[in-house]
């Protein structure tokens, strides 16, 4: 029973930590800790320095341009991307729709679309959630026509995140209806945005930002090549992707950095004020949280053990989505309670009191999505209550 | 990185198992439960016999050489069976301070006929006043020739009233609450001057109010040295933190299993009531806070084990979330269990008990958060 690395992982973790030290540049390492949105071309140079290196296909098998990294290797690199609170990966190409494609696409899908995804040259979104399917995902109505060598697209996708820069967009679309199951007749599509009849319409959220949008399809013809595996498999290619967007919604060690930020500036005076430190209550809060946290980085040590043992992952992606979500928010609200009346000025410009306090606002509002994006977590008790207590 | 038992670890495992699942049945364990000492002394000498009793002393003591995580094994089995015989108080508790602090002469007297299952020991570390402050010790020694005179009380001595040895810390120096001037003496059971007022405690174990009325003890009664008795009575709490949390797991484990057992079979409305959302959600947290207790327990272990700066904060952490998630994991499994889950006849009730009667030993949720929130780190 033990958590040390092996001489060829420790000798890992240096290489990485030296890369985030050297190689992550400052410009973007303080637009990133402002707690703005990351302007686009600051998000893709951020990705093409990661793709230079070697490290976009984080996940990818080598045949791919891959890492090809043990579990281990992924466990220390996400640790130390956190550290460096390095920007978050945009994940739907690199994340989602690649392993989706090298895992169920064609020979000439992946010529055509893996290696512009690992240099970050397309910009790509997800086309899953519809204004009536929400949890309820498989009773979507987006509808595919099989029309000569075109599936001819009509419907409504909503929540697209970052939509508006996209140039692609993978989506989950009817294809037959008359089905024994509705899991069942869903098929995995790659659309081109710039395709004739594709509109995108800007929602903004509550914080004021535009980061998600509702994606029309009026007659839009996708060339049958565009169709990833099997007609009618897509829901089965989809749920491969979203396990692997629960596991990394648990963000532990980001959450981490946040933690330690937040204990560091309650040590100090702010406005002249008192400490936070002085505060019981405030830090008993703090400590509960740091406590939750730690189980959390140990349970994902657990299943990491697990997988590096050869067992397989199972529903407990699940559960460091419920957690990980949960303490993220339990951190935003501590940083809101942090900043007191300086949360109310919730934009960076113009700068009022002492820096970035003023955004506390923006992520604690933003991050209520953090517990119902990627399957809500009450869907996700459903989940463990069936596959892991048999209910 | 490894998480998985070692041989002697899973071997031990599985010997625990065994004899909860043949030789220690829920009625037999309240039949010791309700005897006249709280426990069976024919089950404190088959853990002898299985060398349980010897798994964390040196080998030279005549033990296995066993650490944490070997404790933490065995706690976690024992839990199963809420085991009423004195494990912690004699080998964790007195053990503790004996295999830190006693002689060759004092071993030969204590320790050993302790790992034997011969001698009875605990440890006195509670005073009425102290609350969780192990530093609060008004019992007195005071020099009397070459003996020692000690007076005060101790409060809630786990199995005080079947213990032969009782290891007192006493104040021989400095003002109430210093960490300097306690010292640890072992003092006999019948010794003049001692009264032993015994009493069972809600979750089925037994403890004392112990009296010293000028108890005189020889100087070879003294474990370690004068005045410096804190370091190893703060080590051994620890150590003794983390065995009853390990235990507590283990007890959350049972609970989570029986109760979404039981949300199966029982029916209402003609359906199982395990089919209703409600109760999912709840066996759901039920589920995680045993998985997050698991790994913050794991986290402990190792932490503590290896001496590393994190050990307390680690052991802080882990018996907040027991006392805190294990509490509503407790009453979460009372409340599914309907009206069952309040009687006397099921099991549950009791393993509630006890992992009511965990939370509060060694520090409640609250002292332990107050210690993770002044802690620096």
């Amino acid at each position: 029973m033990h958590v040390t690395f092996s001489e060829a992982d420790l000798a890992f973790q240096e290489e990485v930590r030296t890369f985030f030290r050297d190689e992550y540049p400052d410009e973007i390492r303080e637009a990133v800790s402002s707690g703005e949105e990351l302007p686009r071309e600051m998000q893709i140079r951020w990705q093409k320095i990661l793709f230079e290196k070697g490290w976009a296909g984080i996940n990818w098998p080598t045949e791919h341009g891959g890492t090809g990294w043990t579990p281990v290797q992924k466990y220390i690199y996400a640790r130390e991307e956190g550290n460096a609170n390095a920007p978050v990966i945009v994940p739907f190409g690199l994340n989602m729709v690649g392993p989706v494609i090298y895992t169920f696409g064609s020979e000439a899908q992946k010529n055509r679309f893996l290696p512009d995804i690992l240099a970050s040259n397309t910009w790509w979104c997800q086309g899953y959630s519809e204004p009536g399917a929400g949890s309820d995902l498989a009773s979507l109505k987006t509808k595919g026509d099989l029309v000569g060598d075109h599936w001819v697209v009509n419907g409504t996708k909503t929540w697209t995140t970052l939509g508006q820069f996209a140039d692609w967009i993978f989506c989950l679309v009817r294809t037959t209806s008359d089905v024994a199951r509705r899991q069942e007749g869903i098929s995995f599509l790659l659309i081109d945005m710039k395709s004739p009849g594709v509109t995108v319409k800007p929602i903004i959220l509550l914080d004021g930002t535009h980061e998600v949008n509702e994606i029309h399809f009026d007659n839009v013809e996708v060339p049958v090549e565009n169709l990833v595996g099997e007609e009618g498999k897509g829901w089965t290619y989809g749920k491969v992707l979203l396990q692997h967007e629960r596991t990394n919604s648990a963000n532990t060690f980001r959450s981490e950095y946040r933690l330690r930020k937040l204990r560091e500036q309650a040590a100090t005076s702010v406005r002249g004020a008192p400490p936070l430190a002085d505060d019981k209550n405030f830090m008993r809060r703090l400590a509960a949280v740091e406590v939750e946290l730690k189980g959390l980085e140990y349970t994902e040590l657990r299943t990491l053990a697990a997988v590096s043992s050869g067992k397989a992952p199972g529903p407990e992606s699940s559960f460091l989505k419920i957690k990980g979500t949960e303490i993220q928010q339990a951190i935003d609200t501590l940083y809101m309670d942090a900043a007191g009346y300086y949360a109310l000025p919730y934009r960076a410009d113009p700068s009022v009191g002492e820096g970035t306090e003023t955004l506390t606002a923006l992520r604690y509002f933003n991050f209520r999505k953090a517990t119902i994006y990627a399957g809500s977590n009450e869907i996700q008790k459903n989940i463990i209550a069936k596959h892991v207590l048999g209910l | 990185m490894d998480f998985s038992l070692n041989e002697i670890q899973a071997m031990l495992a599985d010997s625990v198992d065994k004899f909860i699942q043949n030789e220690y049945d829920f009625d037999t364990r309240q039949a010791y439960a309700e005897s006249d000492t709280g426990f069976s002394a024919d089950v404190w000498s088959t853990f002898a016999e299985l060398g349980w009793t010897a798994v964390p002393f040196a080998e030279d003591d005549g033990g296995l050489d066993g650490g944490p995580a070997d404790i933490m094994v065995l706690m976690q089995q024992l839990a199963r069976g809420l085991v009423v015989e004195p494990y912690l108080a004699n080998v964790i508790l007195a053990g503790g301070i004996l295999r830190r602090a006693a002689n060759a002469e004092q071993k030969e007297r204590w320790l050993q006929p302790m790992i034997a299952g011969e001698l009875h020991a605990t440890l006195a570390f509670n005073e009425p006043q102290a609350r969780y402050r192990l530093t609060s010790v008004a019992t007195t020694a005071t020099r009397d020739g070459d003996d020692w005179i000690l007076n005060g009380c101790k409060g809630v001595v786990l199995n005080g009233g079947t213990a032969d040895l009782l290891i007192i810390p006493a104040r021989t120096s400095g003002n109430a609450d210093d960490e300097r001037g306690i010292t640890l003496f072992g003092v006999a059971a019948d010794s003049d001057g001692l009264t032993c007022n015994a009493y069972a405690t809600y979750d089925g174990q037994r403890a004392a109010e112990v009296i010293l009325d000028g108890v005189c003890v020889e100087d070879r009664a003294v474990l370690g040295e004068v005045d410096d008795g804190f370091a190893d009575l703060d080590a051994t709490i620890d150590e003794a933190t983390l065995a009853v949390c390990a235990e507590a797991v283990g007890i959350m484990q049972v609970l989570k299993d029986k109760t979404v057992e039981y949300s199966k079979d029982r029916s209402q409305f003609g359906v199982p009531i395990g089919s209703f959302q409600e109760l999912q959600h709840r066996m759901v947290d039920m589920l995680m806070a045993c998985e997050q207790a698991q790994s913050l327990l794991l986290w402990a272990v190792m932490a503590n084990a290896s001496g590393s700066e994190e050990s307390k904060r680690a052991v802080s952490s882990i018996k907040y979330l027991v006392s805190t998630a294990g509490r509503s994991l407790g009453e979460d499994a009372i409340q599914i269990h309907g009206g069952m889950g309040v009687t006397w006849e099921l099991d549950v009730a009791h393993y509630f008990k006890r992992l009511t009667a965990i939370g509060t030993m060694f520090g409640d949720a609250d002292w332990h958060l107050d210690k993770l929130a002044s802690a620096s780190h």
